[in-house]
This record gives C-alpha cells, structure tokens and sequence, in this order.
C-alpha cells in the first residue's frame, strides 16, 4: 500500500497529465462525422508515431563503437517509427485532398 | 545556446526542449481538434505533423541524457540517415498505394508504429537507469501486440490471409493472456542477473506476438475496421508508456490522445453495428448456418434497358455503395451516372452506412475522390424514414449492410446490427459480381425479394453500360 502511495505523488504530475489526455482525447473526437471517421483514425495513428522522439533519445545516446544487437534494433526502432508518422501525415494528407478539390467548385 | 542556469540545475537548451514538447503537445491538440471538421481537416493535419517535426528537430539538437551528455555528431548522423531512409519509403508507399487499399495501408503504418514503440521498451528495459519495469514491460507487450495484430489485419484486408475460428482460439488466448502476466508478476516480483532478465523479456515479446496474432485471427473481415481502431488506440498507449520511462511529456500526451481517441472512436462503431466490444473481440462472425433453410423464393433479373427506363422515369434514387464499388474502381462512372440522372430531374442521392465499406468513412473518402460534393452523401439515419418514398434503391457491391435479416431473424449472426432499410423503397436494383456472399458469409434475403432485381457483373462495367442506356433513351 505504503509503495502505491509513493509511486502515486513521484509521479503525480504524469499521472495528472495521462488523466486530462483521456478526457481530452474523447472530447476531441466526440462531434466527428463519420465522414471524417477515416481521415482522423489515419491521423491519428500518425500521431501514434510520437515514439519516435522514444527512438531519437535512445539511437541517440547509444553506443555506436561497437557493433551490437542494440544497435541495429535501435536503428530498427527510428525506422519504424519514421515510417508511422511520414507516412501516417502523408496518406491522411492524400485522403483529405478529395475534401478539398471538391470545395473549390 | 546551452548557457548553465544555476537556479534550476539545467541548461537554457533544455529549457527550450521541454518548451518545444508544450508547444507539439498543443499542435497535437489543435490539429486533431481541426480534423474533426471537413473544411478544417487538412489544416489539422498539417498542425499535428508540424508538432511532430519540431519535437523531432529539438530533441535530436538539445536532448540530453542524465549525464547532460548531448547527441553526439556519429549518432545525430545515424538518426538523420534512418529518418530520412524511413521518411523516403513512407512518402513513396502513402503516395504510390491505390485509394481501395487504404484500410490495408494504415493498419500497415499502426503496425510500424507498434513495432518501434516494442523495440524501445525492448532495449529500455535492459537500461539499469530505468527505474519504471512495469510499465515498460506494458509498453513492450502493447506496442507487440499491437505490431503482430495490425499485420494480420493488413494481411486479411488484402485477401492475403484468411479467417481461423474455432472454440479452441478463446480459449487459446485466455490461456496467452495469463501466460503474459504470469512473466511479468515473475520478471517483477524476482531479483533476476542481467542475462536471465534478457531472455525473459525475449519470451515476453514472443508470447505477445503469438497473442497479436491469434488475437486478430479468428475476428471477421466485417469486423475489422473495430479492430483497427483498437489497435491504433493500443498504438497510442503503446507510444504513452515509452513516454512514461523518458519522463517525455509530449509522447505522453501524444499516445494518451490517440489511446483515448482511438478507444472512443471503437466504441463508436461498435455502437454502429450493435454489438459490444466483448462480442466483436470473443464472437467472431463465423457466418453461422443461420436461417439457411428458409424458403428463398427466386432471383429475377433485369436487363439494362429496362433499368434504365426505370431509373430515368423516377423521382427519387437512392444509392447504397459498398466494397464492391470500391474494388470495381466505379466511384467515378457513380458520379457519371448520378449526374446523368440530375440532368433528367431525378433527385439522387447516396446513403452512407457507417460501417459501409472496410473502414468507417471508406466509402465518404471514395465518392470524394469522384468529387461527389458531401452534401449528396447521407448518413443512415438520416435516409432510413425517406426510404418508403424512394422509387429506386440501387445497391453497389453493398450486401450485409442492406440485409433485412437484421431485423427478423434473431438467429442471424448479424441480427441486431442497423441497416438502410432499401427492402422498404418500391424498387430495388442490386449489382452484384455473382451469388457470392457478403463479407460476413451471410445469406441475404433481400436479394430474393419481390421488389429487387439484379444486375450481374463487374460494378464498374455495369454502371458505365447503364449511363450509355440511359443517354440513349
């Protein structure tokens, strides 16, 4: 008990912020048309791609001298996520244009 | 730049990180809020990728480790190459794919997203500075599950993979799910050396990615736009525990977003099938014999000409579009047809069910891209009481989402779930490839109603032969 309590107030500050995203998160998507429904499921999956800052710190501090497993997984890991968020952003993009061409006429 | 600031024991650059991460967070914020509305949309979008790329310049320039060691050039030079590898295959796979293939393609990239937040965990929790196990051990498993999961689901939206179900994969999955927390209570609760520690953790992530995948398995194709969403959300939280470990607020708030977004959005198709989650999860649409002995009555066809006359000399049409329409390509020669018919006084309009297509929304995403202005698209509830004074519905390679067996026949595996009641408008055009069955593997005894007439063949073809019918007339 004594332990849940500490690790509640050394991470009160996250632990308030993951609270106010969840509201915030059904909040936002609460009113969509399901028009939209597609757009904004591939948008955000590409901001699911946040992982790679995660990627970025760890490539980022490791240790390149030598070859290792870690190395290449790391490697894997900006790969990976690079390809989450360009490729999320650049296909919501696409999707969206059809909105917009048609508001033009 | 980089000047030490006494007072708070840290330098001006990683002030300016940690503001850099506030300002993402509400870009993040803001351009999924624009989203959300179709004028605003591609500005959001744009918002939320230009938090993404400021956090990503900052940290790469100003991140440093508990030493205050920074990104040194080797490695700074090592990220770009990777970024720049990723963000090239990304742009040319998001730009080359086909709009058909849409669903496929973002559970492709959820699947990416998972497996880089699996391999960070992976290699954080092997860091002795790591002092969150738990939570990196939920991230490892998540961000897994996640992984193997949206490939699957990738692989039976793009017919690559079929459906397995039988009693024993609930089971079987009961059965992985306690074996993953069993390893996680023994990893925690034990003092581990360093290299039993390792392999644990490689078990962990074989066993999550055996569950992803069984997970997936037996769910059917009619569910699987359900099963991305929740796989996105999972993504998302996948990406907030790695957060968790940098203490990062911008992954944080990022992955909780999309975690919470992504979960919402799930109950809300759910919701739009009827279902619950659990039923969607556990019983997976088998296409059970239901109903199969019911008098089916005959097929009755119709020929070009006639429904052509019967199009042109109506007052209302409406459209019901399903997969078919999108793999036959015909949101194009749709659009020609609507327009042909307008010309003539015929008021047309397309019904859009929610869950219409393999993603919510696929069908909006399609007739847009034939530049059918939205306000011609109609949502479900919106069209279902005109129905009895619609003269003609015309269902394009559309099946279980006009299928009257979810009205009366509680024995059917999808009785319950709403449709666009077309059994009610006086006539009934269907096209229709052959007698195959919707994507639920249910019979559709629409098909065998009075009123209904069936057009056989590619829907592409066929609209395009019923535009030249009617301009001659």
């Amino acid at each position: 008990m004594e332990q849940i309590l500490i690790y509640f107030y050394e991470n009160k500050e996250v632990i308030f912020i993951i609270a106010l995203s969840i509201f915030l998160g059904i909040e936002v998507i609460s009113n969509v048309p399901s028009v939209l429904h597609t757009p904004l499921m591939s948008g955000a999956n590409a901001i699911s791609g946040v992982i790679i800052i995660g990627g970025i710190i760890l490539l980022g501090h490791a240790d390149l001298s030598t070859f290792s497993l870690n190395m290449v997984l790391g490697i894997f890991a900006v790969i990976f996520g690079t390809l989450n968020v360009i490729g999320g952003f650049v296909v919501t993009d696409r999707m969206l244009d059809m909105f917009k061409k048609k508001k033009k006429k | 730049m980089n000047t030490y600031i006494p007072q708070i024991g840290v330098t001006t650059g990683e002030v300016i990180l940690e503001f850099s991460y506030l300002l993402a967070a509400i870009l993040f914020i803001i351009g999924l809020k624009l989203m959300s509305h179709p004028e605003s949309a591609k500005k959001g979008n744009s918002w939320a990728a230009t938090g993404m790329g400021l956090a990503m310049i900052t940290t790469l320039f100003l991140h440093r480790d508990n030493s205050g060691t920074t990104i040194s050039l080797i490695n700074g030079i090592v990220i770009i190459v990777a970024i720049i590898f990723g963000g090239i295959l990304g742009t040319f796979i998001a730009k080359r794919i086909k709009m058909t293939a849409m669903p496929q393609l973002v559970s492709f990239f959820n699947a990416t997203g998972g497996a880089a937040s699996a391999l960070v965990a992976l290699m954080e929790y092997s860091n002795p500075a790591n002092e969150s196990s738990l939570v990196t051990l939920l991230g490892l498993v998540i961000g897994t599950v996640a992984f193997s999961g949206s490939m699957i689901a990738y692989g039976k939206l793009d017919g690559k993979v079929g459906d397995i179900f039988a009693k024993w994969t609930t089971y079987l999955n009961l059965f992985l799910l306690a074996l993953i927390a069993v390893i996680i209570v023994y990893m925690l609760a034990f003092e581990h050396d360093m290299a039993t520690q390792t392999t644990l953790s490689y078990i962990l992530l074989v066993v999550a990615l055996i569950y992803g995948i069984m997970f997936v398995m037996p769910i059917g194709g009619a569910d699987m736009p359900v099963v991305i969403s929740l796989l996105n959300s999972l993504t998302g939280i996948a990406a907030a525990m790695a957060g968790f470990i940098y203490h990062n607020q911008a992954m944080i708030l990022g992955g909780i977003l999309v975690g919470s977004a992504g979960a919402i959005l799930t109950l809300l198709m759910c919701k739009a099938m009827n279902r619950s989650l659990i039923n969607v999860i556990i019983g997976a649409f088998g296409g059970g014999g239901a109903g199969v002995d019911k008098d089916q009555g005959a097929i009755k066809e119709i020929t070009l000409s006639d429904a052509a006359v019967l199009l042109t000399y109506s007052q209302k049409v409406v459209i019901v579009p399903g997969y078919g329409l999108a793999v036959a390509q015909a949101q194009f020669v749709a659009n020609d047809l609507v327009q042909l018919l307008e010309s003539k006084g015929v008021e047309v309009k397309f019904a859009i069910h929610p869950v219409a297509g393999r993603m919510p929304g696929h069908m909006n995403v399609l007739l847009a891209e034939a530049d059918v202005p939205y306000t011609k698209l109609v949502e479900m509830d919106d069209v279902n009481p005109d129905m009895p004074n619609t003269d003609v519905t015309i269902v394009i390679g559309a099946n279980d989402v006009v299928n009257p067996a979810t009205l009366d026949d509680p024995s059917s595996p999808i009785y319950g779930m709403p449709i666009i009641n077309a059994h009610e408008s006086k006539n009934i055009i269907v096209m229709k490839r052959g007698m195959g069955k919707g994507y639920a593997g249910i019979e559709n005894f629409l098909f065998f109603d009075d009123k209904t007439r069936m057009l056989f063949g590619n829907a592409k073809d066929s609209l395009q032969k019923l535009v030249s019918e009617i301009k001659e007339l």
